[in-house]
């Protein structure tokens, strides 16, 4: 008991100086793991440890075959009997009869008992040979050490990398969406599952980057380090694997090793979401109960609904079509964890529905019609005719698809809404074509990578669920003007050091406002193709900032833009006579002397104050 | 008591003992150095230096590093022997013996090492 107290009050003693160490310096590297650098070269020593009885063998073979040769009386040319070889030809014959390369009698021809002793040390040696090269074969295929390399190997790719990464757990299909997204991107990802088989998936697929991977189970906190938890370029770690409460416990090693870190975890039950939250796992997604709020939003607020879809989007892809979910009597099949989110929210929006559920007593249905769905007795019985809607929300893909069809079959008019479980059946659901297909993977990964590499992204669509689907409506219309057919590209500009032009001006007190910024030049009126959504600085946060803000250093702005918009716009805010160009409409010179000698001819023309006061 | 150990300090002690065999004597005289001994020497120290393999403390680090400073020495000191004799024309004369005997004596202080740092081991060594 004692000691079981001492423990944990080392234990926490360590945490709260480490978590000290990360208060005092943001930048400031960890304390790195001793069990990381010590198992390092362990390859070596498991193959050390493996060699010791070959090697042993070998040197004792070799001592006896070699001295055993020496004490064997020679014979010369004339028959006459000779001392016995010098150890030095001793160790050469046996070198290459050992080896079986097998010379001949050298540098004389042999005596008999030097023959006699020479066949000995033969079966001697090369049985020795063969067991060290059968014991070297084996030590090479031993999962134990091919583990071990593989490990190595992985620590070593870990240790190299020089860019902020992130730490996935679980590639599943989760995962190799967001990857592949993150990639996409050239954002670099560190990526450990416990199955070697979607590992080994992971090195067949086409990715820029070179991802390290580990098989490995993301519960051992081990793992997590050797992945790079204590890395300085570690900027979050994401736990997507299909357990919840391993995803739990990633959130709970991260968030006592490494409190500052943020942690992102799929939680796919209220009380796993709610357990994680207690804790401070930074985000939660729970993709059932976001694609419930989806489905409400669809249903009450389709401009919200249309206008988050166009931003979510993946950018060039065909915009989709507005389409109106219909009020009326709706019919959801399936109770479980993804029927019981719908339920909620349509609830919630004051929908009337009725829940079709095979087994009522497991689920813990209130009052329901009994059978699966996929028959068309029991769609009958629960009133298909008089609905308008249905969602086919079993966690069985086949189930759902036979569902919607029969629906379809029975009620064309109706509005049909499929959860899709396996990316594996994308070609099926592909062709059925209802007119909402849920992804509960695809609906996670969009989220993690919106919130990863855009932060300001999520913070504006919470934002905007706020506002009234007439502002939607307005800012589509907006949106349309820019893009007219495809998804718009959504990015963020922070104006930092690293936009050296504008970082410049503004803290020479110039001011300059969003609109500005945005035009192509003060004669012309042409602007960049694109929207500031939404500007966040220290304590304050503007939706759909208007052209007369005045921007202030270190402010962050979303954008919504016509692919290829960012480029231009980040070339400008780092180009200062650029931007100046932008602002004045003069062409200022870049160096000191050909500034000084603008100056002194501008003075001698007497040209307007504001150009003088040109940068 | 622990067989492993019991064959570990054997043969380190033996390295030893044998070494200091083959160095004892007046350094140039070969009458007074076997090259049987120096044999057994450079077996006895390859095996020692074989069983140190795969130690993961740091201990076991210096004795791995003592024993391979012994295996360089003894088998610079067997080249040169082999050298005398085969190529060089002139035999064993007592500068190549003396050459001999002194490369085998740094063999020896590492293994006196070697042998200081086992019994340091066991007397630090309590459960």
């Amino acid at each position: 008991m004692n000691n079981l107290l001492s423990l944990m009050l080392r234990r926490l003693k360590r945490i709260n100086t480490r978590e000290e160490a990360e208060r005092s310096g943001r930048d400031s590297v960890p304390p790195r793991q001793p069990a990381s650098s010590a198992s390092a070269n362990s390859v070596v020593f498991i193959m050390l440890r493996r060699m010791r009885a070959p090697l042993l063998v070998l040197i004792l073979s070799y001592a006896i075959a070699v001295f055993g040769m020496t004490l064997m009386p020679g014979v010369d040319a004339e028959g006459r009997p000779t001392p016995g070889m010098s150890f030095f030809h001793a160790f050469y014959f046996i070198s290459y009869t050992a080896t079986t390369i097998g010379f001949g009698e050298l540098p004389q021809a042999f005596s008999d008992a030097q023959r006699a002793w020479a066949t000995l040390s033969i079966y001697l040696t090369v049985i020795a040979w063969v067991y060290g090269i059968g014991n070297i074969l084996t030590l090479v295929q031993d999962p134990a050490l091919r583990r071990e390399i593989r490990a190595a190997r992985f620590r070593r790719q870990v240790g190299r990398l020089r860019q902020p990464f992130y730490l996935i757990c679980g590639c599943g299909e989760t995962g190799s969406l967001l990857l592949k997204a993150l990639d996409a991107r050239n954002q670099q990802a560190v990526v450990m599952d416990i199955d070697p088989a979607r590992i080994a998936n992971l090195e067949l697929g086409h990715y820029h980057l070179d991802t390290p991977a580990l098989v490995a189970d993301a519960r051992q906190t081990e793992a997590l380090i050797d992945a790079g938890l204590f890395n300085p370029h570690c900027a979050a770690v994401i736990a997507l694997t299909n357990d919840d409460q391993a995803n739990l416990a990633v959130a709970m090693s991260v968030k006592l090793l490494r409190p500052s870190l943020p942690v992102l975890c799929r939680a796919d039950t209220l009380e796993i979401a709610a357990n994680m939250a207690s804790f401070g796992t930074d985000e939660i997604i729970n993709p059932f109960e976001v694609f419930g709020e989806h489905l409400a939003m669809a249903l009450n607020a389709p401009g919200q609904y249309l206008l988050y879809e166009w931003l979510t989007g993946v950018p060039g892809t065909p915009l989709v079509q507005p389409l109106k979910a219909p009020v009326g009597k709706w019919l959801v099949c399936g109770y479980g964890r993804f029927g019981k989110a719908v339920v909620r929210n349509l609830a919630w929006e004051g929908v009337q529905f009725t829940i079709v559920e095979a087994e009522p007593e497991k689920t813990g249905c209130p009052n329901c019609i009994r059978g699966s769905g996929t028959e068309a007795a029991t769609l009958k019985q629960a009133g298909i005719d008089q609905a308008v809607g249905i969602v086919c929300g079993t966690d069985h893909d086949i189930n759902n698809l036979s569902i919607a069809m029969t629906a379809r079959q029975i009620n064309p008019a109706l509005f049909i809404v499929v959860r899709q479980n396996r990316h594996s059946n994308q070609a099926l659901f592909q062709e059925f074509n209802a007119h909402i297909t849920m992804q509960p993977s695809h609906i996670v990964a969009q989220e993690f990578f919106s919130l990863l590499t855009t932060p300001l992204h999520s913070r504006f669509l919470t934002l905007a669920r706020n506002q009234g689907d007439a502002w939607a409506y307005e800012l589509i219309s907006r949106i349309i003007g820019l893009v007219s057919d495809t998804v718009p590209e959504i990015w963020d500009v922070r104006l930092s050091p690293r936009q050296a032009g504008i970082w410049q001006l503004l803290n020479e007190d110039w001011p300059i406002n969003l609109g500005e910024l945005l035009r192509e030049s003060p004669e012309q009126e042409t602007r960049l193709p694109c929207v500031p959504l939404l500007l966040s600085r220290a304590g304050q946060e503007l939706l759909l900032p208007d052209d007369a803000e005045l921007l202030q250093p270190d402010d962050r702005i979303l954008f919504c833009a016509r692919p290829g918009t960012r480029s231009r716009l980040i070339k400008v805010l780092r180009d200062r006579n650029l931007l100046t160009y932008r602002l004045t409409g003069l062409d200022v010179p870049g160096g000191s002397i050909w500034r000084w000698w603008h100056k002194r001819r501008r003075q001698a023309a007497a040209l307007a104050p504001r150009i003088e006061q040109a940068p | 008591m622990n067989l492993e150990k019991v064959i570990f300090g054997f043969f380190i002690i033996l390295a030893m003992t044998l070494n200091f065999g083959f160095v004892i004597g007046e350094i140039d005289n070969p009458a007074h150095h076997h090259i049987h001994e120096l044999f057994a020497v450079i077996v006895v120290n390859l095996i020692a230096t074989v069983l140190k393999f795969g130690e993961r403390t740091q201990i076991g680090a210096i004795h791995l590093a003592t024993s391979l400073v012994a295996v360089l020495q003894l088998i610079a000191a067997a080249s040169v022997w082999a050298y005398a004799v085969h190529m060089s024309g002139n035999g064993i004369t007592p500068e190549i013996m003396a050459s001999i005997v002194s490369l085998s004596a740094g063999a020896l202080v590492a293994n006196v090492l070697s042998v200081i740092m086992l019994i340091i081991e066991t007397v630090l060594y309590h459960r």
